[in-house]
């Protein structure tokens, strides 16, 4: 049981009358993951948090937390599990602190003796006594970290924890989940901010209309990716023909005093030898890194299949 | 403490935060005391009325009297607003989301609610009665009270009746409570649920007063209302109390184990 991956879906689909919301999906997040689960609005991202936390029946397959399923085994299957879904909400006629304290008694173990803590940590000590209905979105948010934090989680889900807040929230939330990423938390973040999922995660999945499209290391996400070459030379129609004359180097084209193609890494090496034999400068050799977004963008809009990455 | 006594606990915390709760027990208390100022500054009385005749011999007649008219409306509002509530609230909060993902089962949860809005229900009925007989007793005195037999039984005696009545008075009451719950379960609609809640108690006291419903009038749950006149004859009836105790349990039980099914399957999705 203690080698289950924190969080393990099988086959998992969710269906309102004709619309599937979430089809199929097979998501593993493995131990010290920051996971970004990343897709447009409407993707299927909250009601597959929704069925992880057990919040929603699945219409089929399985989740497992640590082993755990939150439909066999209730509210046992989120030991060690926190996080929120579409936003964190308190009841809003209580303060921040008798909020945390109503949810420390709803725990088991020692989540009373932590909110002072959590509090100090996601800096709301001053505001505690506060109501909460009186809280701005960036504090609620806030909050909902600490609310998680509480139950001393070894995986935390978070749907969507920047969304609404303005850019110094934003950094700041940022910084506190990589903080807690450092501190050996397992985090599974759903986000439609690239350059968020960049910024915080190792392992990605990327759905779209309910079906995960990619799921493997970012890394190797964008590195299968990043294929393109440009090349500045004072002489780029010789180079051009050295190009095409070169094996495994291919697509080149030249424009405006440059030459682009596609090649692996070991093909560039033999290029850059051939070009010096051939006593051609040249100025720059630049790899073309396909941006996180150009990705997104070519995943969700385009029909590209599944993909599978061992990470 | 016990899983289900914290989430009670925080129930009634819950309940003592907002303002409805207090709406419903002030008004359950102010009820009794305009009641008795009125009497005082008038000549005339409820005569139609169970000891109606008799309120201004004892305050220990003023009670009685009292949950003979809120027994209409008054106290089925004032439990169809909490119970009502109780779970839809957390649906327009949304905050049934953050409770479940916690380490209480959702049968534990639930359970918590139903003994809150039961627990209130019980608060109001026995504030009435401590204020309607306080405020009677200052106006009239705390002497020995007439039953319905026309008999007098001791202060004390009557002080014990009125203890059984107001616990035999608060089931049909509970049986509201329930209907509300499961009204709060389902349409996650608070609003809804008070009214439809209110509606239905008032259906059940209409369907009393039909000429026709003669056969089942002993089983709605308006008539359990009248129970506790059972009390107050000499000797006592126990008829009406045992019937209202099996009716009372089934009008509580089975509304209470669908919407508990209910709760259990629920999706909590965006509401």
């Amino acid at each position: 049981m203690s080698e289950a991956p924190p969080v393990a879906t099988r086959g998992l689909v969710k269906r309102y009358g004709e619309i599937l919301a979430v089809d199929h999906v097979d998501l593993t997040v493995e131990r010290g993951d920051v996971f970004g689960y990343l897709g447009p609005n409407g993707a299927g991202k909250t009601t597959s948090l929704r069925m992880m936390l057990g919040l929603i029946r699945p219409t089929e397959g399985s989740v497992q937390l640590f082993g755990r399923d939150p439909l066999r085994d209730g509210a046992r299957a989120l030991d060690g599990v926190a996080g929120f879904v579409e936003g964190p909400r308190f009841y809003p006629y209580l303060s921040g602190r008798r909020n945390l304290r109503l949810l420390a008694d709803y725990d088991d173990g020692d989540s009373r003796s932590r909110i002072g803590e959590v509090l100090e940590l996601v800096e709301l000590t001053d505001r505690a006594k506060d109501k909460v209905g009186g809280y701005s979105h960036g504090m609620r948010q806030r909050l909902g970290i600490a609310a998680a934090l509480l139950r001393s989680p070894r995986l935390l889900l978070l749907d969507e924890p920047t969304t609404g807040l303005d850019p110094a929230g934003m950094r700041d939330m940022r910084d506190l989940v990589r903080r807690l990423a450092g501190d050996g938390l397992t985090v599974l973040l759903s986000s439609h901010l690239l350059g968020e999922v960049e910024e915080l995660c190792n392992r990605v999945a990327i759905i779209q209309k309910g079906r995960v499209v990619y799921q493997g290391a970012l890394r190797e996400l964008l590195a299968g990716a990043a294929s393109g070459y440009r090349l500045r030379t004072p002489e780029p129609d010789r180079a051009r023909a050295v190009c095409l004359a070169q094996a495994g180097v291919e697509k080149v084209t030249s424009a405006d005093g440059e030459v682009r193609f596609q090649a692996d890494e070991d093909s560039v090496g033999a290029l850059s030898i051939a070009l010096g034999q051939a006593r051609i400068a040249v100025t720059a050799l630049v790899p073309e890194t396909a941006s996180l977004e150009e990705l997104f963008l070519d995943l969700t809009e385009g029909e590209a299949p599944q993909q599978e990455a061992v990470a | 403490m016990s899983a289900v006594a914290k989430v009670y606990r925080w129930e009634v915390a819950k309940l003592l935060a907002q303002k409805r709760t207090y709406l419903g027990l002030g008004s359950a208390m102010l009820v009794p005391l305009v009641f008795v100022i009125v009497l005082v500054l008038q000549t005339g009385g409820p005569n139609d009325v169970p000891l109606g005749r008799y309120i201004r011999d004892t305050g220990l007649a003023v009670p009685f009297v009292v949950l003979f008219f809120m027994s209409i409306w008054g106290f089925p509002l004032i439990t169809a607003l909490v119970a009502g509530d109780i779970v839809a609230a957390e649906s327009h909060n949304a905050t049934l989301k953050t409770i479940l993902t916690r380490s209480r089962e959702r049968g534990e949860v639930f359970a918590g609610k139903v003994l809150a809005s039961f627990s209130y229900t019980l608060v109001v009925v026995v504030a009435m009665g401590i204020v309607g007989l306080v405020a009677g007793s200052i106006a009239w005195g705390f002497h020995p009270l007439t039953s319905l037999s026309g008999t007098k039984v001791s202060a004390a005696h009557g002080l014990g009746l009125l203890a059984a009545s107001l616990g035999i008075y608060v089931l049909p009451l509970v049986g509201i409570a329930a209907f509300g719950l499961l009204l709060s379960t389902i349409t996650r609609n608070s609003a809804a649920s008070v009214v439809g809640t209110l509606m239905w108690a008032l259906l059940m006291q209409l369907l009393g007063v039909l000429p026709g419903t003669e056969a089942i009038r002993p089983y709605l749950l308006g008539t359990q209302f009248e129970a506790w006149h059972g009390f107050l004859r000499v000797p006592a009836d126990w008829t009406p109390v045992i019937r209202a105790l099996w009716v009372c349990a089934l009008y509580i039980a089975l509304p209470i184990v669908v919407a508990y099914l209910v709760f259990l399957r629920r999706d909590v999705a965006a509401e």
